[in-house]
C-alpha cells in the first residue's frame, strides 16, 4: 500500500515520539516500505549540535539504532531551515514532496487553545500534502 | 497562522541555495572552539499555560524587567530623568567627540586591511559553505534592518543643513544674515552639504555595523557559539562568556535594541502622522501616532510569525522596490543632469575631505562635529548589536572579503545616490527659488525636520502621489526595522537559540509596541532615546575589543 513513509522526528523529545515511531517501523515492516526519518535544523548552532554536519550524525546514528530495533528499512533525511520555528512547516511540506512519500507518520500532541491560533505542525502537513498522515497522539 | 503552501510554493531565485534541499552543503573545514558550554543549558524550558516557552536565565527576565523599570522610571519622574539624559548624552558626544570619531576610523581601516589581507578568503560557515541569500535579499535585508528609515528622515534634511548652517570644516554658509545668496560661497557650500552628508551614512556607520556582523557570524557559524553577542568575546573572556560577563554584555545588547526601536517607533509614529497631517490634513495627536504604532507593530508580527523567508525577507524586497522607484522618479523629475553632476561633485569633495571630516582633534567646527558627527557614531554604535547580529544571521556562505566590501562599500555608494538625488533636488530647490522653497522654510528659516521630504517633494510634479508612497515607505521601513529587532530580541533572551518557541517572538514585538504607546502617552521618548545613544560610548570600548577577537578568530580558521 505504502512504498515511502516520512517520519519526521524532534531528536531532542524523544520519548514522547516512541508510539509514533514503533507504529512507522510495524507499518514500514507490513508493506515493505522505508521510513525516511526527516528533521529540520537551523544553520546556526542549536541545541542538536554547533553545525548541520553534527546534527547529521546524531540523526544517522537515531536512524541505525531504529532500523537496528526494529530491522526494517530506513534512511535518514537533514533539512536546512532559516528559521526553524516559523518555517518548520513549509519546510516538511516540501520535503514529502520532493521525497515522494506516500505515507506520513508523526506524533503530535493533544490539541489545546493555541490551536485556534497556530495549527499543530501534524495538522499543517495533513491539511497540505497528497501523502495520507497518520498522526499520533503522544 | 503561517500560510505554508505560499512559501513551499514561491520559486526560490536564482543564486540560492533550496533550503530544504536535505543534504546539507559540505560545510567544509572550520575551526570550532573547544568549550564545554551546551546551547540552551541555562536556559528554562516549559509550558504556560498551554504556550511553550525556552529562554534564557537570566537574560530573559532582567531584560524584560529593567525595560519595565525604566519605563516606569521615565514615567514617575520624567522632569528628572529628562534632564538626566537630556544632559548626558550631549555631555557624552561633546567630552568624547576625539574617542568617537577616532574609533569609527579604526572600524573603517580595521575593514578595508581585511579586504586586502589573506584573511579575506576565510569563508563563513566553513570552507564550502554556499550563500544562504541571493545577493539581492541579502543587500535588501541589509539595508531595511541598517538604515532605511534614516535615509528618509535625513535625506533633505542633512545636506540643505551642513550646506547653510552646521559650517563643517568652517565652511560658510550661501545665505547671509538676511537671507540673501552670497554667489561666490555657492559652489564650495553645495559640495560640502553633500560631502559632510555623506561622511555620515557612507564608509564609516557600515564599517561599524560590518565589525560586528562578521564577529557574530565568524563565532557562531564558524566557531559553533551560539549566535548572540557575547560569542564574540570568547577570545577575550574564555569561558566566562557563559556566566555573568556574557550575562551583563546580552542584557545590554537587549537592553539598546530594545528602547532603540520603541523610541525609534514612538517618533516613527510622529513623523508619520506629521506626514499624513501635511498631505491629507489628518489631525496631529496621541490618537492617530497610536494607531499608528498598532499598526506597525501588528504588520511586523504577521512578518515574524511568517518566519525569516516567508516573512522580514518578502517585506525587505518589497521596501526596496518602493525606495528605489521613488528614488528613480525624484532622479527623472527633478533637474536629472544638474543631478547627476552633484552626485560626482559630491563623491568628489566625500573623498577629498574624508580625512579632514574624520580628523579627531584641532578642528573648530563643533556644531558639525560634537552635534551631528560624534551624535551619529554613538548611534550607529548603539544599533549595531542589533544590525550586526541580523546581518550576521544572513550572511552565512559569504567570504570574509566578500562580507566587507558588500557590507562596507556597496551600501555606502547606494547612500551616496539616495542623498545626491534627494539632496541634490533639495539644494537645488532651496537656491533657485529661496524666497518660495519649501524646504527652505522647513529647514533653514525654522527647524523641521518630519515635514523636509515632503517639503522637497512638493517642489516636484505629482506631489500628491508621491507624499503618500514616501508615507508608505516610512511606516513599512519601521515594520522591517522592528520585525528583525524582535527576531534578534528573541535569540538574544533565548541563548542564542533560533529555534525558540514562536510566542516568545510574539512578546517581544508586542513589548516593543507597548513600550512605544507607554512613552508616547506618557513622555519620556526623548529621555529614554538620549539614554540608548549614551550606550554607544562603552560599546565603543567593546566594539574594539571585537576587532581584536576577529583577527583572534580568523587566524585560527582555515582558509
Amino acid at each position: 500500500m505504502f512504498k515511502k513513509i516520512m517520519v519526521p522526528v524532534d531528536l531532542r523529545h524523544l520519548p514522547s515520539q516512541g508510539k509514533a515511531l514503533s507504529i512507522a517501523a510495524d507499518l514500514a515492516k507490513t508493506n515493505g516500505a522505508q521510513v525516511i526519518y526527516v528533521t529540520v535544523t537551523s544553520p546556526e548552532p542549536n541545541a542538536l549540535g554547533r553545525t548541520p554536519a553534527e546534527v547529521e550524525e546524531k540523526l544517522n546514528s537515531f536512524v541505525a539504532n531504529e532500523s537496528a530495533a526494529h530491522g526494517h528499512d530506513a534512511a535518514g533525511h537533514l533539512l536546512i531551515s532559516h528559521d526553524p520555528a516559523a518555517e518548520l512547516d513549509a519546510a516538511l511540506i516540501k520535503a514529502c514532496d520532493t521525497l515522494h512519500t506516500d505515507l506520513v507518520v508523526m506524533a503530535t500532541h493533544l490539541p489545546n487553545v493555541t490551536d485556534y491560533l497556530w495549527s499543530s505542525h501534524g495538522g499543517a502537513l495533513a491539511n497540505h500534502v497528497r501523502a495520507s498522515v497518520f498522526l499520533v497522539r503522544a | 497562522m503561517a500560510e505554508p503552501e505560499d512559501s513551499a510554493g514561491t520559486a526560490i531565485p536564482d543564486g540560492e541555495p533550496d533550503p530544504v534541499t536535505g543534504i546539507p552543503a559540505p560545510e567544509g573545514a572550520t575551526e570550532l572552539i573547544d568549550t564545554d558550554y551546551e546551547i540552551g543549558q541555562h536556559n528554562i524550558e516549559g509550558q504556560w499555560g498551554p504556550i511553550g516557552f525556552d529562554i534564557h536565565n537570566p537574560v530573559f527576565a532582567i531584560s524584560a524587567l529593567s525595560v519595565v523599570a525604566f519605563v516606569f522610571y521615565a514615567l514617575a519622574l520624567p522632569e528628572q530623568a529628562a534632564s538626566i539624559f537630556g544632559w548626558l548624552r550631549p555631555a557624552l558626544t561633546s567630552s568624547f567627540d576625539w574617542f568617537f570619531l577616532s574609533a569609527a576610523n579604526v572600524f573603517v581601516l580595521f575593514c578595508l586591511l581585511l579586504i586586502v589581507s589573506p584573511w579575506g578568503a576565510v569563508r563563513l560557515g566553513g570552507r564550502d559553505a554556499t550563500p544562504d541569500f541571493s545577493y539581492k535579499s541579502w543587500f535588501a535585508m541589509l539595508f531595511a534592518a541598517g538604515m532605511g528609515i534614516g535615509l528618509m528622515f535625513f535625506g533633505v534634511l542633512e545636506p540643505v543643513y551642513h550646506m547653510a548652517i552646521s559650517a563643517p570644516l568652517g565652511t560658510p554658509s550661501p545665505f547671509d544674515a538676511a537671507g540673501n545668496i552670497i554667489p561666490e560661497n555657492v559652489e564650495a557650500a553645495k559640495a560640502m552639504g553633500l560631502a559632510a552628508t555623506i561622511y555620515h551614512w557612507g564608509l564609516h556607520p557600515w564599517a561599524i555595523y560590518a565589525v560586528v556582523g562578521l564577529a557574530l557570524a565568524l563565532f557562531s557559524f564558524n566557531k559553533g557559539l551560539p549566535l548572540t553577542i557575547r560569542s564574540a568575546f570568547y577570545p577575550i573572556f574564555g569561558e566566562r562568556v557563559w556566566g555573568w560577563t556574557g550575562h551583563l554584555i546580552d542584557i545590554i545588547a537587549v537592553f539598546a535594541t530594545l528602547f532603540g526601536l520603541s523610541t525609534s517607533l514612538g517618533f516613527g509614529a510622529q513623523q508619520a502622522n506629521a506626514g499624513l497631517n501635511h498631505v491629507f490634513g489628518v489631525p496631529m495627536g496621541i490618537p492617530v501616532q497610536v494607531a499608528l504604532i498598532t499598526v506597525i507593530t501588528g504588520v511586523a508580527l504577521y512578518s515574524v510569525l511568517r518566519g525569516l523567508d516567508g516573512g522580514v525577507k518578502v517585506l525587505s524586497e518589497i521596501n526596496m522596490g518602493i525606495a528605489a522607484l521613488l528614488l528613480l522618479f525624484v532622479l527623472i523629475a527633478g533637474p536629472t543632469m544638474l543631478i547627476l553632476t552633484d552626485f560626482g561633485e559630491g563623491l568628489v569633495a566625500y573623498v577629498k575631505d574624508i580625512i579632514p571630516l574624520s580628523n579627531p582633534i584641532g578642528r573648530e567646527d563643533d556644531s558639525y562635529r560634537q552635534g551631528w558627527t560624534a551624535f551619529y557614531w554613538a548611534w550607529w554604535i548603539s544599533w549595531s548589536p542589533f544590525v550586526g547580529m541580523f546581518i550576521a544571521r544572513v550572511s552565512r556562505g559569504r567570504t570574509v572579503r566578500e562580507f566587507v566590501v558588500c557590507v562596507l562599500i556597496i551600501p555606502s555608494i547606494v547612500c551616496v545616490l539616495w542623498m545626491a538625488v534627494f539632496g541634490g533636488v533639495a539644494i537645488d530647490q532651496v537656491l533657485s527659488d529661496p524666497v518660495n522653497s519649501a524646504v527652505k522654510a522647513n529647514v533653514i528659516d525654522s527647524y523641521n525636520p518630519p515635514l523636509s521630504l515632503f517639503a522637497m517633494l512638493e517642489g516636484l510634479p505629482l506631489s500628491s502621489i508621491t507624499s503618500v508612497v514616501a508615507i508608505v515607505l516610512v511606516i513599512v521601513f519601521f515594520v522591517t526595522s522592528s520585525d528583525s529587532g524582535s527576531l534578534v530580541i528573541d535569540t538574544i533572551t533565548a541563548g542564542g537559540k533560533v529555534d525558540a518557541p514562536l510566542p516568545q517572538r510574539v512578546f517581544w514585538a508586542t513589548f516593543e509596541g507597548a513600550v512605544a504607546i507607554v512613552l508616547l502617552i506618557g513622555g519620556g521618548l526623548g529621555a529614554l532615546q538620549a539614554m540608548v545613544i549614551s550606550t554607544g560610548l562603552p560599546f565603543t570600548v567593546i566594539l574594539l575589543l571585537m576587532c581584536w577577537a576577529i583577527l583572534r578568530g580568523l587566524q585560527a580558521e582555515p582558509r
